[in-house]
């Protein structure tokens, strides 16, 4: 590689929730495995499905459609858990699937417009136009309810 | 500085250690153990901690330690007597260092005469015998006297004697490093640096003792030193204070130089040689004549005397595989790899699941490997569980020091007797295990025993016994803490829970009921609230405190021959015994130690009552919870009695009733934190994983308590026993 900042590159997996596209920065996820079905945590916010077991840990499993009020379907096994690490917590993100590895310049990401949605203005931090589309850049921070939100303001 | 913390964490958590022994010892003492292990052990616990406190600068605890620890001394030697009274006074002495190490610890400042009367005590017992003690002028040990096994030409001390009435100019310091000064983590370098602190020092090392390399062991001392002092207000007393934690470690002569215009020249010129040949000439006309010692002996000597090296090495050898015999591991360590074998059992269990799925035979080669591997799995998993297992001893070993208080408190004769203090169980639970048995020992002491008048009258020896033993009993560790007295006034009870409103009086309760109601909430028997087991808590909650560890503790009483206060434990807190549950699709796990009793209830037994349900049972009106409703996973259903329901108990509303559809089973759970990765859930107490890889949510009964009240402030009654 020949370029001369390598600290602006970015490499950041990309995935799919519906017809949407949105994408991750790669340092923080750990593996990508299958739905394996979650168990049902009572009294909870309705995008938690539920913990899984990661190989002895107990994980919370975020649907990021429904936390990105996207509507989404009941998962199925073609449905992909994406296990990222929040600060100290690993978290699994359910998407639909898992689509692309991207590198990108980070003045390439441009600000996201205001759509007067909330759910998108806290998670999303950037767009990246790419080949005709439109790549939404997830913040993780805020992902779960008692995460504090650096972005919200 | 976070290293020095460290340190002193270490000499701290030793320290719990020597007092430890210091205590077993004295009370061997007391029991008349009168041998040499015994006192010397007493001896170097003392002296441990005072070597470490001297080291943190810790100065109430040095001077308090000292005093014992010259005490100790005389009974090492045996100019003291381990008498009865001269033991109680060890004791107390023992009691103050205890507090004075945790005052050092937890930074506590003591006002400053605390355990002065103690060393006033100790000091008494010294002047008994004061005509054979030691001047306190220096007086060289007897020559006849040298260390076990050292070779025969090693430094004899010589004690110097110099006319006093020269001009005090310099002084002369010799000394010799004995065999077990560097066990005793001591070092000539450190002794000489505090001898260069006191003023301009001239080192000289006197090299005769050492032997051929081959023959060199790195930890025997072989150098004895010579240090000429020259400073303003040195004193032998000053000097002789560098060498205090050395002990007998070491042989030090302490002399003031004879004539100072003379000596510098001979020093300065001739350099060591000299005045080591000087030094050896003094040994050799000291030493017995026909014995050729001195510079030309020296090459011989050690070869002559190679077997006794080796032999006293072979010793320590010996000696230090019982030391290194334990290690101290950091706690993080273990739970990692507790974590890890917990892991690798349930993946266990997945292969044995899948290899049945697939449908191989049972004596095929895969089930027959899966076998053995189960096999070795359950092994590895006892044996890392038995790294953080550890013996109660430690819990044990400090309710001497408080039946001794609450004796006295109470001017009651008190005898305490010990068992099973070997058996062994998990560090957490032994953690917590401490205050409980205070109680227990507290209230047994208090309102157990008799006074001695009273137990002499009932036809009772005056002195009152109270036994506290360990066991295991079908993987749980049993306590017990049983006395001799009166037992418990049944009537009083019962008169005082009416009074309290815990129980009807029209109630007809059995011995056993009315026992148990000393662990009601807001009871305490003592008629006025005393300093011993008052304080405004009472055995309930000891209870609580036992049940939130997933324990039972109970009561047996017979008028006029004591109580026993039984508590049974589970061995770890890494591993819950539970009742798994199925409630529509899923799986709950309910601990065991809640559950008070399974029942399968009529239709017509849960009754509507306000807005939720009550369950009747045996004449009782329990409040029922759906657990199904509760956790919204079901609309509130009118056939929830079809299924189970589970009479448990809570902390803090008695008990309930839990509706599920069925139980699937009793199974050894390990539980996994849910905060870990995502946070506190109400109603869930921690989750587990199953044997088919799935996670399974434990459930906390108080929690569901909790929730409901919040969420129904109307809510059904608190249970009450009933007349029936």
């Amino acid at each position: 590689m020949s370029s001369p900042n390598v600290a602006d590159r970015r490499e950041l997996i990309s995935f799919c929730i519906g017809e949407q596209e949105f994408c991750v920065d790669i340092r923080a996820v750990r593996e990508i495995r299958g739905w394996t079905p979650a168990t049902p945590l009572p009294n909870t916010l309705g995008y938690i499905r539920g913990v899984i077991n990661l190989r002895g840990a107990v994980l919370p499993v975020v649907d990021l459609g429904s936390r990105l009020e996207i509507e989404t379907s009941a998962p199925t096994e073609r449905h992909v858990i994406i296990v990222v690490q929040i600060g100290q917590r690993t978290i699994g993100l359910l998407v639909d699937a898992v689509s692309d590895i991207l590198t990108v310049d980070e003045d390439t990401i441009q600000p996201a417009p205001d759509v007067g949605c909330d759910a998108n203005r806290a998670f999303v931090r950037g767009l990246i136009p790419s080949e005709g589309r439109l790549i939404s850049v997830i913040s993780l921070d805020g992902v779960l309810p008692d995460v504090p939100v650096e972005e919200a303001a | 500085m976070d290293e020095m913390e460290a340190i002193r964490a270490t000499f701290f958590a030793e320290c719990e250690d020597l007092l430890g022994d210091l205590e077993a010892g004295l009370l061997a003492l007391k029991a008349g153990a009168v041998d040499e292990d015994t006192v010397n052990a007493v001896f170097r616990a003392v002296h441990s901690v005072k070597g470490g406190a001297g080291a943190f600068s810790l100065e109430a605890l040095v001077g308090f330690s000292h005093a014992f620890e010259t005490s100790l001394d005389e009974l090492r030697k045996g100019r003291l007597s381990p008498g009865a009274e001269v033991v109680a006074v060890l004791l107390r002495a023992s009691d103050v260092l205890a507090d004075l190490v945790s005052a050092a610890r937890d930074d506590r400042a003591l006002p400053q005469e605390f355990g002065a009367e103690v060393v006033h005590e100790l000091e008494g017992l010294l002047t008994v015998q004061d005509s054979v003690a030691p001047s306190p002028a220096f007086t060289a040990p007897p020559a006849e006297a040298p260390a076990p096994g050292a070779p025969s030409f090693a430094f004899t001390p010589v004690n110097i004697a110099f006319e006093a009435e020269a001009p005090p100019c310099a002084w002369i310091v010799c000394f010799r490093p004995l065999d077990g000064m560097y066990a005793a983590a001591n070092d000539e370098m450190l002794l000489l640096r505090e001898l260069e602190r006191l003023g301009a020092a001239e080192v000289t090392a006197d090299v005769s003792g050492l032997p051929d390399l081959s023959e060199l062991e790195p930890e025997r001392p072989r150098l004895a030193w010579r240090v000429r002092l020259t400073g303003d207000d040195l004193s032998e007393a000053r000097i002789r204070e560098v060498f205090e934690f050395v002990g007998d470690d070491c042989d030090v002569t302490v002399a003031q130089e004879a004539a100072p215009e003379t000596v510098p020249e001979p020093l300065a010129d001739a350099g060591p040689d000299d005045a080591v040949a000087e030094v050896l000439a003094r040994i050799a006309a000291e030493t017995a004549p026909p014995e050729q010692a001195g510079p030309p002996a020296a090459p011989e000597e050690p070869a002559a005397t190679a077997p006794a090296p080796a032999a006293a090495l072979a010793a320590q050898g010996g000696e230090r595989r019982d030391v290194q015999a334990t290690i101290r591991v950091d706690l993080d360590r273990v739970d990692r790899l507790i974590n890890l074998v917990g892991e690798l059992v349930i993946n266990q269990a997945m292969l044995g699941q899948r290899v049945v799925e697939a449908g191989l035979a049972k004596s095929s080669t895969v089930a027959v490997g899966l076998d053995d591997l189960e096999q070795l799995t359950r092994e590895i998993q006892d044996s890392v569980m038995a790294i953080r297992a550890q013996p109660v001893k430690s819990v044990f070993q400090r309710m001497p020091r408080l039946v001794r208080e609450v004796a006295a408190a109470t001017r009651k004769q008190v005898r305490l007797v010990t068992e099973g203090e070997g058996t062994e169980v998990d560090k957490t639970v032994i953690e917590r295990l401490s205050d409980p048995i205070t109680h227990m020992i507290r209230n047994a002491i208090d309102h157990g025993l008799e006074s001695p008048a009273d137990r002499v009258a009932a036809g009772k020896p005056a002195e009152g016994v109270v036994r506290l033993s360990a066991m295991h009993r079908s993987g749980r560790i049993v306590i017990e803490v049983a006395d001799d007295g009166r037992g418990i006034n049944r009537d009083r009870v019962r008169d005082i829970a009416v009074e309290r409103g815990i129980v009807d009086r029209d109630a007809t309760l059995t011995d056993e009921e009315v026992d148990n109601l000393i662990f009601a909430p807001g009871f305490s028997t003592a008629p006025a609230v005393s300093d011993i087991s008052g304080r405004g808590v009472g055995m309930d909650v000891v209870k609580r405190s036992i049940q939130a560890l997933g324990g039972r503790i109970s009561i047996s009483s017979r008028p006029g021959e004591g109580s026993t206060f039984t508590l049974s434990l589970p061995l770890t807190l890494a591993v819950l015994d539970g009742m798994v549950v199925t409630i529509g699709d899923h799986t709950l796990v309910i601990p065991i130690s809640v559950i008070v009793e399974t029942l399968r209830p009529r239709a017509a037994d849960v009754r509507p009552f306000g807005s939720s349900r009550v369950l009747t049972v045996r004449g009782a009106a329990i409040p029922f919870v759906d657990v199904a409703t509760a956790f919204n996973w079901r609309r509130a259903s009118t056939e929830a009695a079809a299924g189970v329901t589970l009479l448990v108990e809570s902390e803090v509303g008695g008990l309930i009733a839990l509706g599920v559809d069925a139980i699937q089973g009793q199974r050894q759970v390990v539980i996994k934190s849910l905060e870990q990765n995502f946070r506190q859930v109400d109603g869930i107490a921690a989750a587990t994983i199953l044997g088919d890889g799935r996670v399974a949510l434990i459930l906390d009964v108080d929690g569901i308590v909790a929730a409901r009240r919040r969420g129904q402030p109307a809510v059904a009654p608190e249970p009450f026993l009933q007349a029936s």
